[in-house]
């Protein structure tokens, strides 16, 4: 009973203290990288293909075409690199830091920080302290772009 | 056969963006035009219209009056123009005259300091003359009286180049839209310089970048169905990188539009332009 107890209030606080710390992770400076997952659970890639072309979700396509998707997606981008080949170029982490937060990487970028949800100035109201993805569809985005090989 | 249609449809759309890309621009002037719609700066850059980078369609209907579905509200500005207003029953041409002398060189000019070192738009101007000369009630910003009363009075400087003051008393407020102009905002956090500086001549997404110049305001937009003002436009892509919009005739917007001015120095006044 009190070891269960416990494991209880261990996972109530463990619930907490990752709320207030909304997006907590670790960049990995030397290399580049987010090594861990942002949820533990494993991405999935046809809600990633969702999340990447969808104009409300990471709208990826804006800005970078994908010849996989040329039969079902009309209009693709042209402002950052194709990405047809890129699950042969980065790992899960490497793609991690750069759809979370590319500015690490290229402060001038042009690409949005996909998962960070303070320190914007003037924000619309709807997506005050809203990041543009959450933690689950980021996961599942790096997902798809592992299937991406050309 | 869908797939099919859909190919040939984006592959249209690419190529007309090509043959755009592989003219002259800067030898290109249009009928009554006096300089060309792109010029290379000193610096090498070579400063384009937003009409450089549409399709020709787009560009064949603001080539031609005829086609250009803005071009009503020239006559019915000039209509307006010499209307008597307000309580002191004066129209505009009571004070000014013959538009195209008076107005020749004034779409050009603007937004400018007055004596009084207030910055003004052109609907600014247009309303201190409404409120202080002619007694009359000013214009809604957005509205369609101030939209034609705009075009009819930049239309007067079309084919001029645009040259705003940016020195003296202006300084400080050009200051400001240049710092405007490269101040990330919103959830997208961008700024408008990386679409309309870093960008332009690339598709995002279905949208083809131009360098954002704002010498065809107000601009007829086929997206809007009718022509609006430079403040609209500027609060459109405020929205879409998911930012607070300042509010129409703003000094933020007014600071803007005087920076959007300068880095289109020289290219011809389009109004009314006709952009997709
Ligand atoms: C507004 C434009 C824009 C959007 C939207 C955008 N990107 Fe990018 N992206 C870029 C640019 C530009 C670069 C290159 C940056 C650099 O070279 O510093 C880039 C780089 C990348 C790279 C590294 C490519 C390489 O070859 O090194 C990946 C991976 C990537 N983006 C994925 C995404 C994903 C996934 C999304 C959506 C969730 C996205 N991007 C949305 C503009 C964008
Ligand atoms: C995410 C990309 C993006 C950003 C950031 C952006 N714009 Fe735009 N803008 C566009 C697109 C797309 C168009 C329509 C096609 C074109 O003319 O570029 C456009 C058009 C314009 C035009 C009309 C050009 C013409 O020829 O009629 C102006 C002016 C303009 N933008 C100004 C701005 C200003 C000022 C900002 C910053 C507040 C800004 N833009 C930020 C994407 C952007």
């Amino acid at each position: 009973m009190k070891t269960l107890i416990t494991a209880l209030v261990v996972v109530a606080s463990f619930t907490v203290s990752a709320w207030a710390q909304d997006m907590a992770y670790v960049v990995n400076e030397d290399d580049f990288t987010i090594e861990e997952s942002l949820t533990g659970t494993p991405g999935d890639a046809a809600a990633g293909e969702k999340s990447f072309v969808g104009r409300k979700k990471g709208n990826c396509l804006a800005c970078h075409a994908v010849d996989q998707l040329k039969n079902s997606q009309q209009f693709h981008g042209e402002v950052g690199p194709d990405l047809s080949d890129i699950g042969s170029v980065y790992n899960a982490a490497e793609l991690r830091l750069r759809i979370v937060n590319y500015k690490v990487l290229n402060e001038d970028v042009i690409m949005p920080a996909f998962y960070k949800s303070t320190g914007f100035s003037r924000t619309k109201s709807d997506f005050e302290g809203k990041s543009i993805l959450s933690a689950q569809e980021v996961e599942d985005v790096i997902a798809y772009l592992l299937t991406l090989k050309s | 056969m869908k797939l099919f249609l859909i190919g040939l449809a984006t592959m249209a759309v690419t190529a007309t963006a090509a043959q755009a890309q592989d003219i002259d621009w800067t030898q290109v002037t249009l009928d009554g035009y006096e300089v060309p719609l792109a010029y290379e700066n000193d610096e090498g850059e070579v400063i384009r219209s937003g009409y450089t980078f549409r399709t020709k369609g787009t560009q064949a209907m603001q080539a031609d009056d005829f086609e250009n579905p803005a071009m009503w509200r020239v006559d019915e500005g000039e209509v307006a123009w010499a209307t008597p207003a307000g309580s002191e029953g004066k129209s505009c041409a009571d004070c000014h005259g013959d538009a195209a002398e008076s107005m020749a060189t004034t779409g050009t000019e603007f937004p400018k300091v007055n004596a009084d070192g207030e910055l003004l738009g052109l609907e600014h101007q247009i309303n201190k003359c409404r409120t202080e000369q002619m007694g009359a009630e000013a214009f809604k910003w957005e509205s369609q009286d101030m939209l034609t009363m705009t075009v009819y009075v930049r239309h007067q400087s079309r084919g001029k180049p645009v040259n705003v003051q940016i020195d003296g008393p202006a300084a400080e407020h050009y200051a400001k839209g240049e710092e405007l102009y490269n101040k990330r905002i919103g959830q997208l956090d961008m700024a408008c310089k990386h679409c309309h500086q870093d960008y332009y001549g690339n598709y995002i997404r279905a949208d083809f970048l131009s360098q954002g110049q704002s010498n065809g305001f107000p601009t007829y937009r086929q997206k809007w169905g009718k022509v609006g003002s430079i403040h609209r436009r500027i609060r459109g892509c405020m929205d879409n990188i998911r930012a607070k919009k300042y509010p129409y005739g703003s000094y933020e917007n007014t600071v803007l539009e005087l920076y959007l001015a300068n880095r289109g120095k020289g290219l011809p006044v389009e109004t009314p332009a006709v952009r997709n």
